[in-house]
């Protein structure tokens, strides 16, 4: 093997903390990437990662210092550069992709101006030549159309898009060695296998160095050769993609790989308990040993060294042969329940819209715009988890809000239970009110930071059943249990609470309600994969105990199988396929669902992503024929863009709303599908 | 759990610890300490000035005339024979008493009434903001000498004035806070729940809200200091003899080429007391966190 690109030895970094201790964020951390060879560093968040692969460029966050140890690119210590020696390297043969690449473009520059001050910079190329290089780099990127690119401003592209003028800026310097930070996080699932292989095919074109920082092994998985798993600032397991996935000799790395959906598994996912302690917490022996199903007493007293093993992995623990013996893969409940019959909650032909005619389109006679959501109707049933899914902008999230009355209909009907409901919660009566509850994707933002856990939980308790005083106390109490957090949480405010806990205490006042109906938008898109198990688990629980019916939005479709009995597809605002879980991720599907199913990354070597349509953002929904006539890969012809499909019914109250009908659908998809299945 | 049941800790006690806590981060900062001493100063020197000056602020000494600081006068006299430095350390009196009770006015209902606007929002919101722009586009001296001239001087007249005008800047900074609140999820939360508007502000807005209310209204205090000493100085202030550091200008500025003392003390004063609000103000917003440039080490 070559000389190491990048290498980390023996690198510790901390900060100092308010008692004036010196606590570390990474510790001891050894690595090296040779060239042409990539490294995924994976963990939860808090453990170090990102800060190791700054590090690895010689850049620390404020406040953070180099306690021993040290970082070569190319055998130099970067933390020896002076300012001027690093800023020749970084952003040129060592170069970083962050992770939100709209916030890392200049606002006010063209790309072509951007790339052109990369290349001014970087490459050493003449002016004059700058124009049709980074007309190259573009090309290099896919980018459709450099020449239009070229003249467009940031916001004029897409997040996909946006991430790829990213990625041309980084290869500008022609780099030897690349950082990427979460580049994909953020993105749409067909946008994020699209971007991911195309840095695959950088990757192996260039015989880059790169390391690749994620919290999805998914992702991981598609484009590094070796992963490191991080916790709690170490490296606690290192080894080849393969050997890391499919048989992980570190308790946290299995218990990792059983915290993920997975799309070929209808199971919950299995929870890891606990959470990684903070920086200086650690005792004596091994981190994780808190969390670890295997522990022994020695374990807590004496710290595990990084040991090689006989299959060429590296692993930071006592016990790694009892290990393999943790499960990795959900062996979690099938969420399964009783469901009665009675509808609970009927959409009927409804539509949204937000842009509304103003006084001056109606003098003029013009059209109004297309709405947002058209033509959706869905029935849920009592004691069901309906899971609706889509990309960005499908309308998932503002279907909830307008069943919620945070947003008004433009049309159609919402009914709950038999009754209409009226369209806004000021025409709502209390009992209505109370009955649907709605909980948001990012708690940070759904609980009030200046409230404690104790009045947040008072605020339905008081409204809906007059509650004070110690009957207040008491089922504020009962209510935390049921969360499975204690009653010394009360008093806390949102800023002390992890993640999860936040998002428990924001799923505690819906139920404080006692629904029938809780709606959630992406409830766990903002937490980590362990912790998303827990919420997860949590639900379901809720609903088996108290036949809850739940809406459950997602842009994750192995989230949205392992919890829904039903799903609905959207695209653009409009339904594409209905039906039970196991239809709707079976053949046939329409074609959208087939696209969406096929970008799914699973953190498994051995399935690939199908990748059969392109990920062009569309802003708005075609006026006619069907939404996704656009990108579509089975389109017929003019029937696509003219006429609106009509639903096809399938078994078990599967529709597909498509041209093509379901036997036609399921003869063209079975070869691709047996394809994987062989693979 | 094990954990006995913890009573909460009542919402007051707990606010109050909070506010404990943001004094210290301001006196941990050197504006902030800076800041702080020279306000708590000034303060304290209104309070207790009537019992340790060395003279009778009204006492005239013909003989004394404009005299040069002296052992015996530190700050010299002024052209009526009287002490400067007994009318310069009682010469914010006035000035800090009126301010003080108008300022908590003015942010009382300038913040109310755009935490009202921020929420309900529409045209009414448009129309008001209208108002208020066109309002603010006016020299603010002309508005309140027109008010001065109609109403006459005096404390029950000053008040209501400086309140009202510099309630009216409060509307807008209320207003642009509550609209980031509003779009919060923990508001549309309280919405879908069914919660009224009031309950919304009381609960949901205002603890959210205060912060930048708090820092708003120290920069107020400084605003209203210099226009109140501005109108002293025109004359449509305090009336001779209390002595009032905008009067004490004006009274000194025509003999300030020979007699500069006059004007020094009274200058130093003020500046001094701004400055310091100013100070406060600027450290107050850090520890609040409302300063974006902040940012946590890690």
């Amino acid at each position: 093997m070559s000389a190491p690109m990048i290498e980390v030895r023996g690198l510790s970094v901390g900060f100092t903390g308010r008692s004036g201790a010196t606590l570390p964020v990474l510790r001891d951390i050894d690595l090296t990437v040779a060239p042409g060879e990539s490294l995924g560093l994976v963990g939860e968040s808090g453990s170090g990662k990102s800060t190791l692969a700054l590090a690895a460029m010689g850049y620390l966050k404020r406040g953070l210092r180099r306690l021993e140890g040290s970082a070569l690119y190319r055998g130099e210590d970067m933390f020896a550069k002076s300012r001027s020696e690093l800023e020749a390297v970084r952003g040129g043969k060592l170069a970083l992709i962050p992770q939100n690449s709209g916030q890392s473009l200049t606002p006010t520059l063209r790309i072509g101006a951007q790339l052109g001050e990369a290349l001014r910079l970087h490459a050493g190329l003449p002016a004059d030549r700058h124009r049709a290089r980074v007309l190259e780099l573009l090309g290099q990127v896919r980018l459709p159309d450099p020449e239009a690119i070229f003249d467009r401003f940031p916001h004029e592209l897409s997040g996909g898009q946006q991430q790829r003028a990213a990625i041309a800026m980084a290869l500008a310097g022609t780099p030897d060695a690349l950082l990427l930070d979460e580049p994909t996080t953020g993105l749409d699932v067909t946008t994020q296998a699209h971007i991911l292989e195309l840095l695959r095919e950088i990757a192996a074109e260039r015989g880059m160095a790169m390391v690749y920082v994620s919290h999805d092994l998914g992702a991981i998985v598609r484009v590094c050769d070796r992963v490191a798993v991080m916790y709690a600032g170490e490296i606690v397991l290192q080894g080849s993609v393969r050997q890391v996935l499919k048989a992980p000799a570190h308790p946290y790395a299995r218990g990792l790989l059983a915290s993920i959906p997975r799309l070929s598994d209808p199971a919950l996912p299995v929870a890891l308990g606990g959470r990684p302690p903070a920086p200086g917490q650690a005792g004596a022996g091994c981190a994780f040993v808190d969390r670890c199903a295997i522990a022994q007493p020695r374990c807590r007293t004496e710290h595990p060294a990084l040991t090689p093993l006989a299959s060429g992995d590296a692993v930071r623990c006592h016990f790694p042969a009892e290990a393999q013996t943790l499960p990795i893969a959900g062996q979690g409940t099938a969420s399964d329940d009783a469901r009665g019959e009675a509808p609970v909650l009927t959409l009927d032909d409804l539509s949204i819209s937000y842009s509304r005619p103003g006084l001056l389109d109606r003098l003029m006679g013009r059209a109004a715009a297309v709405p947002t959501v058209d033509d959706v109707a869905l029935t849920v049933r009592r004691g069901e988890t309906l899971g609706l899914v889509g990309e960005s902008g499908s309308g998932k999230s503002t279907i909830l809000k307008t069943v919620a009355g945070l947003l008004g209909a433009a049309g159609g009907e919402i009914r709950f239970e038999d009754t209409p409901l009226p369209g806004v919660v000021e025409q709502r009566r209390p009992d209505q009110l109370r009955r649907i509850q709605l909980v948001f994707q990012n708690p940070d933002d759904s609980l009030n930071p200046r409230q404690t856990v104790a009045e947040i939980l008072e605020q339905p308790l008081k409204l809906y059943f007059g509650l004070s005083g110690q009957a207040l106390l008491d089922r504020s109490t009962e209510i935390l249990e049921r969360v499975r957090l204690g009653a010394h949480y009360l008093d806390r405010l949102p800023g002390q609470l992890s993640g999860g806990e936040k998002q428990r205490v924001a799923i505690a006042r819906a139920f404080a309600a006692q629904p029938d109906l809780v709606l959630c938008d992406e409830v766990t898109s903002a937490l980590d994969v362990s912790v998303q198990a827990a919420v997860l688990d949590l639900l379901d629980e809720l609903q088996r105990t108290q036949g809850t019916t739940y809406v459950f939005v997602s842009h994750d479709l192995a989230v949205v199988r392992a919890l829904s009995d039903r799903v609905a597809v959207l695209y653009q605002g409009r339904l594409c396929e209905v039906g039970p879980s196991d239809k709707v991720y079976g053949l046939p599907s329409h074609p959208y669902t087939e696209v969406l199913l096929g970008a799914v990354l699973e953190p498994d070597p051995d399935v690939a992503p199908r990748l059969t349509a392109d990920d062009v953002v569309e802003l708005s929904p075609p006026a006619r024929g069907c939404a996704f006539q656009r990108r579509c890969p089975r389109k017929l012809g003019a029937v696509c863009e003219t006429d609106t499909p009509p639903w096809h019914m399938g078994a078990g109250g599967h529709a597909v709303r498509c041209h093509i009908d379901l036997a036609d659908l399921a003869a063209a998809q079975a070869p691709a599908q047996d394809a994987v299945k062989k693979a | 759990m094990t954990d006995a049941p913890a009573t909460p800790a009542p919402a007051r006690a707990r606010a109050l610890s909070r506010w404990g806590g943001v004094l210290r981060d301001v006196m941990s900062r050197p504006s902030g300490a800076i800041g702080l001493t020279l306000v708590v100063f000034h303060v304290v020197l209104a309070i207790v000035s009537p019992w340790i000056v060395p003279y009778d602020y009204r006492a005239m000494d013909a003989t004394l005339m404009l005299k040069g600081p002296s052992a015996l006068h530190w700050l010299g006299t002024d052209h009526l024979g009287r002490d400067v430095l007994t009318r310069t350390l009682m010469g914010g009196r006035e000035a800090l008493l009126i301010t003080g009770i108008a300022t908590p006015i003015a942010v009382a209902w300038g913040g109310l009434l755009g935490i009202w606007f921020g929420l309900v929002g529409g045209r009414a919101d448009e129309v008001l903001m209208r108002v208020v722009d066109a309002f603010l586009s006016l020299p603010w001296i002309l508005k309140m000498l027109v008010l001065i001239v109609t109403f006459g001087t005096g404390i029950e007249v000053l008040i209501p004035t400086l309140a009202f005008f510099y309630g009216i800047p409060v509307i807008r900074i209320a207003r642009a806070a509550t609209h980031d609140v509003v779009a919060r999820d923990f508001v549309s939360a309280a919405r879908a729940r069914g919660h009224g508007r009031i309950t919304i502000i009381r609960k949901e807005l205002l603890p959210n809200v205060l912060d930048a209310l708090m820092v708003e209204g120290a920069m107020r205090w400084s605003w209203m200091l210099l226009a109140f000493s501005s109108l002293s100085f025109l004359g449509f202030g305090v009336s001779p003899p209390t002595p009032d550091w905008g009067l004490m200008i004006a009274d000194a500025r025509g003999f300030m080429s020979f007699a500069p003392w006059g004007v020094l003390g009274p200058v130093i004063a003020l500046s001094s007391l701004i400055i310091g609000i100013n100070l406060t103000a600027d450290a107050l917003a850090k520890a609040l966190g409302l300063d974006r440039a902040q940012k946590a080490p890690v």
